[in-house]
């Protein structure tokens, strides 16, 4: 529903307006929109949070926007989602609506989870999106069990399934890689190294840090890209997925990215150099796309500014409609332990 | 050649004896039979039959897509029953023992139990968890523990713990209807037991505790793999004067507090029967609910008889000792009923 | 010995505002005493010094703000104080100073900034969790109400805020043990359960006991459980006895008031010294100064054999205990004239404790020279006694009462006890028996010699 209206929204852009842009020019805009409206909401929730309007454990996806706008890109309306508790970018680049995020993280009955998940457990079966899961790995049997599902009833959907190099390390990784690879499941694994397992940084925590190496031993066809490169991205996860959805078994994605900010709102971040962020801040997916697309022609300032006001407007209504949201109530603390019939898949 | 299929059916027809196995057996074929959302997954259940014999001949009947060996990763497959539960499948996953369980706890308890109520209800997980749980086999510490009251612990699970042929049978089908996630507990003493099942035994409800034997003097409330111990103990109680009223919990979440207390009202004594070890435990919580809800109709602490707590040792002299015995249990009948608590 | 320091309250603290001295220099202290508060940002917080020794003194003024190891005060080590026990050896009445660890009942609203009661530092604070502080004293309403009961407040458990022991408890601890089914039945039925017979383990009441005491009235015909025989047994036993007594001894009966101000007023001060399971009671008091006075009228201790008075080979008392079912036991405490307060405070409680649970040791019950028997947690004022045969006394003391009572020419309430003798006039005189009155009063005016 609302991956419609944004889609919409991007029709009726600045640059609509002055003529027909052409389909690859409208992708190109469509993830530059969809990048900047993940850093905005996450910028906002950073205010949020330090007025403590939003609590508990928050982990921030900026600067691995490219990751989620170009992999989201890849997938059709019945594809599944399984991520992890970074997932504000993946559930806004999937279509679940910011006031429904925001109001999840506000705690409200209005939320996507109906203020029982938070932040790290948004929830949206309108867009098949099973969840930001909080334990490392944990949702990598579910993605295997979901593409199973598909299997069995010869449906040809993907699963998509995010985690992080750390859980590269757990064994969960391996079973599900494995079990994927032997049963020829319609598995889209997609593997976001941002280089750190919290404070862990990869070659402390790795022997092979080429994790798309690693995963080829499965017999899943398993590659490398740069993920703070938007078209790579969307390019790789459109080649994967179409693979996946045909018939090709599972595919392992290494998209090499980085976060700017600390692991949670909790963390000192003491275990990396400044200048190694500074770094990785020259390569800012946002600013690669939009430097490109104004020496093509394709953005004028006037578009960004434009871009900047709707996405503004759009999380400034989502922050109202969650402050202003009801709170479940507390006699409803129990429901949801147990299905209600009405809600049996 | 016979089948199991042939062999099975005509113990059915002919009202031959059949053991708990086969009555699981029949239960699984039913379910697969008439719901194509339902498959078997699980460590060796296809060609080599399943461990403990139960799946013997349904890989033949059903074919590799509906019975599917597993490779021996516990958290992958029990979370791929979750995830194609979450698809509106209705997987049934066999687990070796409740010790090798453990492997997929997490699956377990942070999805399967927790994704219905963390998604706002969004979500639910209709999976059945089957495992071989307990001791008396000789098996030592690592396949012979009781750990279903760990389970029962949780909120988001049924546990199950079916005693009987007609529970063997009949819990299943009930199981895969539910919309949760259900485990069910199979006390691997049981598979060889035999007995005849009432014709046209089907799908029995899966939420009340069934008292297996009246009587007025004291409560034996236990279940699974200790009930025909329990029985025993009460034959043999009635002979010395005692009337011991056996209940079959059936269910361990819920617990069916109605059935427990209706009898200890009537008794005014309980003594609970659990294979599993005392602290922090399944029978602790059942003597705290009895203190809580009918304490004014006490007229004896309540009393316990369980696994002592030890891992279980191999030996058979020892293992016996760490298990409850009839013998145990009459004297703790005795003990409460005499007041010599 | 180690300097007392401004301690670390939590990770993020460096710095701290001493706040109070809860010690003077010389004061005694104990590991595990609060002897300060210590402000932190998060709130008042008591510190406990980690060892013991006597505080010598005092570095920081309240109200300096010091960083976390600055020395607060210096301490000595215990040997090198005063080494007489500290209630005798000090030159300050113990009681206008008490103790802090033991005797500081200070009603919480005194200190409105602290966030959580006394004795229940916040685990989180990053230091070792201090030792399980002693329980509060009880109140001197409960301690009256165990004194009058005989109850052994070491023995009870406190239900009340920290551990205190309050009223609810001493009615609890006098109940009769009794199943939660028999006590409905005895509430349904009207049974009092102090007359029923318990037959479960230790005496438990059951709810068939119940059933059968409420039948027993309507039919007395019915064969009484073995129970009920046993204690008929015991009645008729004591009547027996008793009756033997009063046919065969000419008594004679006198009594005193005495003043227990100084006993009373010495066993508080020296029970707030002691952990509570060694706390004493008046009685143990009264039963030593009884065992000290038989000594010294030694007519009065001893048997009566072949007409003629046998004097004891010590004095060993028999003390008269009720038991909760009805009828009384007479356990023998030995030597009692030997026995310091404390350890004939032990023997008591354990006697006690043995007799009221059938598990007395023959040799215990006989071999008494001379009985004492203590009513006063009857709420008696004076008992007057039937000796036991072959002893030739028997001293009885009622409750203590607060009564006026002039000292010095001035009148003031003071507390008082009555004691009496029951003597058998063939072994001695009037003049005798006054003797060990008067001892057993002397004796407890110095309580500190008992």
């Amino acid at each position: 529903m609302t991956r419609k209206k944004t889609a919409e929204k991007r029709n009726t852009g600045p640059a609509a307006a002055a003529g027909a842009p052409d389909a690859a020019v409208e992708e190109r805009r469509g993830l530059l929109h969809e990048m900047l409206r993940i850093r905005r909401f996450e910028e906002r929730c950073v205010e949020l949070y330090s007025a403590a309007e939003i609590r508990g454990f928050m982990h921030l996806y900026i600067g691995e926007e490219a990751v989620a706008a170009g992999t989201m890109a890849a997938l059709g309306p019945d594809d599944a989602v399984v991520t992890t508790y970074r997932e504000h970018g993946h559930a806004l680049a999937r279509g679940v609506s910011a006031e429904a995020i925001m109001a999840e993280m506000f705690g409200r009955s209005t939320g996507c989870s109906r203020g029982r998940g938070g932040s790290m457990h948004l929830f949206d079966t309108a867009t098949r999106f099973y969840g930001g899961n909080a334990i490392v790995a944990g949702g990598l049997p579910l993605a295997v069990g979901l593409a199973l599902a598909d299997r069995m009833r010869g449906a040809d959907r993907v699963t998509a399934c995010f985690f992080g190099d750390g859980a590269v390390a757990e064994g969960e990784f391996h079973e599900c890689m494995n079990l994927a690879a032997l049963w020829h499941l319609p598995v889209l694994f997609v593997c976001e190294n941002n280089r750190y397992a919290m404070g862990t940084a990869l070659a402390r925590e790795h022997a092979e840090t080429d994790l798309a190496l690693r995963a080829s031993s499965y017999g899943t066809v398993s590659w490398a890209v740069d993920g703070m490169d938007v078209l790579a991205v969307s390019t790789a996860a459109r080649r994967a997925a179409e693979a996946v959805r045909w018939g090709g078994g599972p595919h392992f994605l290494e998209m090499r990215t980085y976060r700017y900010r600390a692991h949670s709102m909790y963390d000192p971040d003491l275990y990396r150099d400044k200048s190694e962020i500074e770094e990785w801040r020259r390569h800012d997916p946002i600013d690669a796309l939009t430097t490109r697309m104004r020496d093509t022609g394709e953005l004028g300032d006037d578009d960004v500014a434009a871009m900047e006001k709707e996405i503004a407007a759009e999380i400034d209504a989502a922050v109202e409609a969650a402050k202003a949201a009801p709170l479940e109530p507390v006699e409803d603390l129990a429901r949801f332990v147990y299905s209600e019939e009405a809600v049996r898949p | 050649m016979t089948t199991t299929k042939t062999r099975d059916a005509d113990k059915a027809a002919g009202n031959e004896p059949i053991t708990y196995r086969e009555a699981m057996r029949a239960a699984l074929r039913d379910a697969l039979t008439r719901d194509d959302r339902v498959f078997l997954m699980g460590e060796d259940v296809g060609r080599y039959g399943g461990c403990f014999a139960v799946s013997l001949g349904l890989l033949e009947e059903f074919g590799p897509e509906r019975i599917r060996d597993t490779p021996l990763s516990e958290s992958a497959f029990v979370g791929a029953g979750i995830g194609a539960a979450l698809a509106g499948m209705r997987p049934i996953v066999e687990i070796m023992t409740v010790n090798f369980s453990l492997l997929a706890l997490d699956q377990i308890l942070n999805n399967a139990a927790t994704l219905s109520h963390m998604s706002g209800g969004q979500v639910g997980v209709p999976l059945v968890i089957r495992m071989t749980t307990g001791a008396g086999r000789q098996l030592a510490a690592q396949h012979s523990h009781s750990l279903e009251g760990w389970y029962a612990h949780i909120p988001g699970l049924r546990i199950l713990a079916p005693a009987t042929l007609e529970d063997a049978r009949g819990m299943l089908w009930t199981a895969l209807e539910n919309p949760d996630p259900v485990l069910i507990a199979e006390h691997g003493s049981l598979y060889g037991m035999a007995g005849e099942l009432p014709p046209g035994a089907g799908a029995v409800d899966i939420d009340r505790a069934a008292v297996r034997r009246t009587g007025s003097d004291v409560s034996l409330i236990t279940y699974g793999g200790t009930l025909p111990k329990t029985l025993d103990a009460a034959e043999r109680l009635a002979s010395e004067g005692v009337q011991a009223e056996v209940i079959d919990l059936r269910s361990l979440r819920p617990l069916d507090d109605a059935t427990i207390m209706s009898s200890v009202r009537r008794t005014h004594r309980a003594v609970i029967v659990d294979e599993a070890w005392r602290s922090g435990s399944l029978s602790a919580e059942i003597s705290a609910r009895i203190t809580e809800q009918a304490f004014y109709d006490l007229d004896a602490p309540v009393g316990r008889v369980c696994g002592a707590e030890v891992p279980i040792p191999y030996a058979r002299h020892l293992e016996e000792a760490a298990l409850p015995q009839p013998d145990d249990i009459v004297a703790a009948a005795h003990r409460a009923v005499s007041g010599d608590a | 010995m180690p300097d007392f320091t401004m301690p670390s309250l939590g990770a993020d603290m460096e710095r701290g505002t001493l706040t109070r001295w809860l010690v003077e220099p010389g004061d005694r202290v104990h590991k595990g005493d609060i002897v300060a508060v210590v402000e932190t940002d998060k709130a008042d917080i008591e510190v406990e010094c980690f060892d013991d020794g006597v505080i010598d003194t005092l570095l920081v003024q309240p109200g300096a703000n010091v960083p976390v190891g600055t020395p607060l005060a210096r301490l000595t080590s215990p040997a090198a104080a005063p080494s007489a026990p500290p209630s005798t050896a000090k030159p300050k009445p113990p009681a206008a100073k008490p103790k802090p660890p033991a005797a500081k009942p200070k009603p919480p609203a005194a200190e409105p900034k602290r966030p959580v009661p006394a004795g229940h530092p916040e685990p989180e604070r990053g230091k070792p969790a201090p030792a399980p502080r002693r329980p509060e004293p009880a109140t001197p309403l409960v301690q009256r109400l165990a004194e009058e009961r005989g109850i052994d407040l070491t023995s009870v458990n406190g239900t009340g805020h920290g551990g205190r022991i309050v009223r609810a408890d001493i009615e609890r601890a006098t109940r009769p043990k009794a199943s939660p089914l028999a006590r409905r039945l005895a509430t349904e039925l009207g049974v009092d359960l102090h007359h029923v017979y318990g037959s479960g383990a230790r005496g438990v009441i059951r709810a068939d006991d119940v059933r059968a005491a409420a039948r027993a009235p309507r039919r007395p015909a019915e064969p009484r459980p073995a129970a009920d025989e046993k204690q008929a047994a015991m009645r008729r036993a004591i009547g027996r006895l008793m009756a033997r007594s009063k046919r065969e001894i000419p008594h004679y009966y006198l009594g005193t008031t005495i003043d227990m101000g100084e006993a009373t007023g010495w066993l508080r001060r020296r029970n707030r010294e002691l952990p509570v399971a060694r706390r004493l009671l008046p009685a143990a008091m009264l039963l030593k100064a009884s065992a000290l006075a038989a000594r010294e009228v030694p007519e009065l201790n001893g048997h009566w054999l072949d007409e003629k008075f046998v004097p004891g080979d010590g004095v060993h008392l028999g003390i008269v205990t009720a038991l909760r079912g009805g009828g009384l036991v007479t356990p023998t405490l030995r030597r009692a004239d030997e026995l310091s307060l404390d350890d004939l405070m032990s023997a008591l409680k354990d006697l006690l404790v043995r007799a009221r649970s059938g598990r007395l040791r023959g040799s215990e019950l006989d071999g008494a020279t001379i009985t004492v028997t203590n009513l006063g947690d009857q709420g008696v004022e004076s008992v007057t006694g039937v000796i036991f045969p072959p002893q030739v006394a028997l001293l009885g003391f009622g409750r203590i009462v607060q009564r006026p009572w002039a000292v010095n020419g001035l009148l003031g309430v003071r507390p008082v006890v009555t004691a009496t003798l029951a003597a058998d006039h063939r072994a001695t005189d009037g003049y005798t028996g006054a003797r060990i009155l008067e001892a057993v009063d002397r004796l407890l005016q110095h309580p500190e010699e008992l």
